[in-house]
């Protein structure tokens, strides 16, 4: 909304410094970057951070649980062996689970972002540039994408790819393809608003070619807008990925996903409470620290902070 | 343009989309090789009997013909194979569910009344919870309240709708044994019992959902109060209640019903995570079940029905739009 007004002025330096002092200054966002930062890096160095405690997600440890499949001990199972306590019933570690569930969540999290980015991005800027017959073709096929009954469609299509299939390539194609939409939208309004600024009519007037003007007119004053709201959809897409995990279609198992965890956490809650927060909280900290760096990121982007 | 103008080219682009993405969903559930003829007959089927099932079911038209029938079955009914063994499915049929021996039309009715229930209380507490604590956030900008209704509602935006169930009926059900946690009663047997197994369902959707409302409007209303006409109403003499009441609110409430309209379309085609976190048996939890069941025809039904509702929703917010904001 007020991103575009933002958005179509010229890029210069002074502008961009003066964001970055602004967003070095917001703690919230600082915060969060700093969180985001290391659940990356936990979930690059899953393998070696599991070793520290001598575990992997995969082994039963049916000595840690009770004849009744629960954790021995208080807090779940928590000991100087099991971190964060055992998964009731197999007995497995759930520090390793979580710390490989990062992987699952940021990859597919990132992943359908990213693909949900660039398509949004080029159909955006093709619709905004070109305008006409092609523009209105566009518009109206986002409106249909956007009228998808999404988190429906998405479960009902898990159901029919074949189990073959690598998992996580599906779900970030899933995710992303239902993610351009709304970017798409955003960007073509700003090309429109481009297209008519003197810079860049002065730039078509000297002959210059489309891709000239796109690559030094156009895309660089829509680089903050996008990166605004591809920041925004991260945590979104994150939390699609557990939300079909938690409902049995995300990665199979044994691959570790938070959502199938909290899922699992379900049928245990009322004896087992402290199963629930290892992968809960793993996830609620992550989304909580992406939106507060997407919020500050808008902010500093967008100095008359407002937008949504 | 006028009214009458307006309304046909909407009904006329409903139509269309509708018809578009029932058939997307048609084709991408029918090239995918899960086959419903197999799963009906069986794993010791010949392929003789194979081809029965095939053709009772009627699979083995071309997919523009089983399409067709799909589209024809909705105001016309259907009829799967003849004689004695024939199963009527009467108009408006979405599909006959071989697995269940019911219509799909049949089981969407009997899920529906739970998602309704589920989605009109919750939206009815987050549209007002929402607008509200936005409202006040805009107007106490800065001050203590202010920032603790924002970090509420980052909370409310991160945290997963499952999540925020499950901690309530830990607290509520489990600890406190205030609430139940779950199971559906219906409206017509006990209204009272309705409304208190769904207090849980309703807040738990009304906390996550308040939350972006509260940020929009918090957004929007800060803007409204910079604009020129807040000012000029001030500078009248307007009273302070009038000019947020009427003029702020009313710039507010436009980009909250876009979002209001699209978020209660979704939900009615079914609260998937509530329903089950919950054990109640909606529209949702009818789709879950057909999908580990690969039981196509209600997955198709559902998809159909979840669009219908989200493209009216589409057209209630363009019809309010033109009431509220008549240069559009």
């Amino acid at each position: 909304m007020t991103a575009i007004a933002a958005g179509t002025e010229p890029v210069t330096a002074n502008a961009s410094r003066g964001s970055r002092a602004r967003l070095l200054r917001d703690r919230w966002a600082m915060c969060g970057a700093l969180i985001t930062c290391l659940f990356i890096a936990m979930a690059v160095f899953a393998p070696q951070l599991s070793a520290l405690s001598h575990n992997n997600p995969y082994t039963y440890h049916l000595g840690a649980l009770s004849g009744s499949g629960l954790p021995h001990g208080s807090l779940g199972g928590v000991s100087s062996a099991h971190w964060l306590g055992v998964e009731p019933s197999t007995g497995r570690d759930l520090f390793a689970i979580v710390v490989y569930g990062a992987r699952t969540s940021l990859l597919v999290g990132f992943g359908a972002t990213a693909l949900a980015t660039v398509v949004g991005t080029a159909l955006g800027i093709l619709a905004g540039y070109r305008g006409g017959l092609l523009d209105a073709l566009l518009s109206r096929f986002t409106d249909l994408v956007i009228a998808f009954p999404q988190l429906i469609f998405m479960i009902a299509l898990g159901a029919v790819v074949p189990t073959s299939f690598p998992r996580q390539i599906f779900m970030i194609a899933v995710i992303g393809v239902f993610g351009w939409p709304s970017l798409a939208r955003v960007v073509r309004g700003q090309t429109l608003a481009l297209r008519n600024r003197a810079f860049v009519v002065a730039a078509e007037a000297t002959g210059a070619s489309p891709a000239h003007i796109l690559r030094t007119a156009i895309l660089p004053n829509l680089t903050s807008t996008i990166t605004v709201l591809a920041t925004m959809a991260v945590p979104g897409a994150i939390g699609t990925e557990a939300a079909l995990s938690f409902l049995g279609i995300g990665v199979p198992p044994p691959t570790p996903s938070w959502g199938r965890e909290i899922s699992q956490a379900i049928s245990w809650v009322s004896v087992d409470p402290w199963y629930l927060a290892p992968p809960a909280l793993a996830l609620f900290i992550v989304t909580l620290a992406l939106n507060a760096f997407g919020d500050g990121l808008r902010d500093a982007l967008d100095p008359r902070g407002s937008g949504r | 343009m006028k009214l009458a103008r307006f309304l046909t080219l909407r009904f006329v682009g409903m139509i269309a989309v509708l018809l578009v993405v029932s058939f997307a969903t048609f084709v991408v559930f029918y090239i995918l090789p899960a086959d419903p003829a197999r799963m009906e007959c069986g794993h010791l089927c010949t392929a003789g009997q194979l081809r029965q099932v095939r053709a009772f079911m009627g699979l083995d038209k071309s997919v523009w013909r089983q399409y067709l029938d799909f589209i024809v079955g909705i105001f016309d009914g259907r009829t799967f194979g003849s004689g004695k063994g024939a199963v009527v499915c009467a108009a408006p049929c979405l599909g006959y569910s071989f697995q269940q021996s019911r219509s799909v039309t049949t089981l969407i009715a009997q899920t529906f009344p739970v998602t309704l229930s589920i989605a009109v209380g919750a939206a009815i507490l987050w549209l007002i919870s929402g607008v509200v604590a936005g409202m006040v956030s805009a107007l106490k900008r800065g001050r203590p309240i202010d920032r603790a209704l924002m970090t509420t509602s980052i909370v409310g935006i991160s945290a997963p709708s499952y999540l925020v169930g499950l901690l309530g009926i830990l607290v509520f059900g489990f600890k406190l044994k205030l609430l139940p946690t779950g199971e559906y009663v219906p409206l017509l047997q006990s209204p009272l019992q309705w409304a208190y197994h769904l207090i849980l369902p309703w807040c738990t959707l009304a906390f996550i959902s308040a939350a972006i409302y509260a940020r929009l409007t918090r957004s929007q209303m800060l803007e409204a109060l910079g604009e020129d006409y807040i000012r000029s109403a001030r500078a009248r003499g307007l009273r302070e209640r009038r000019v947020i009441g009427r003029h702020a609110l009313h710039n507010v409430m436009i980009p909250v019903i876009t979002v209001f309209g699209l978020d209660v379309g979704t939900l009615l085609g079914g609260a998937v995570i509530t329903e089950k976190v919950f054990s109640m048996y909606g529209l949702g939890a009818l789709l879950i079940n057909a999908v580990q069941t690969t039981d196509l025809s209600v997955i198709s039904g559902v998809t159909l029905i979840a669009a219908i509702f989200v493209v009216l929703a589409n057209f209630v917010v363009d019809l309010t739009y033109r009431l509220l904001d008549p240069r559009v």
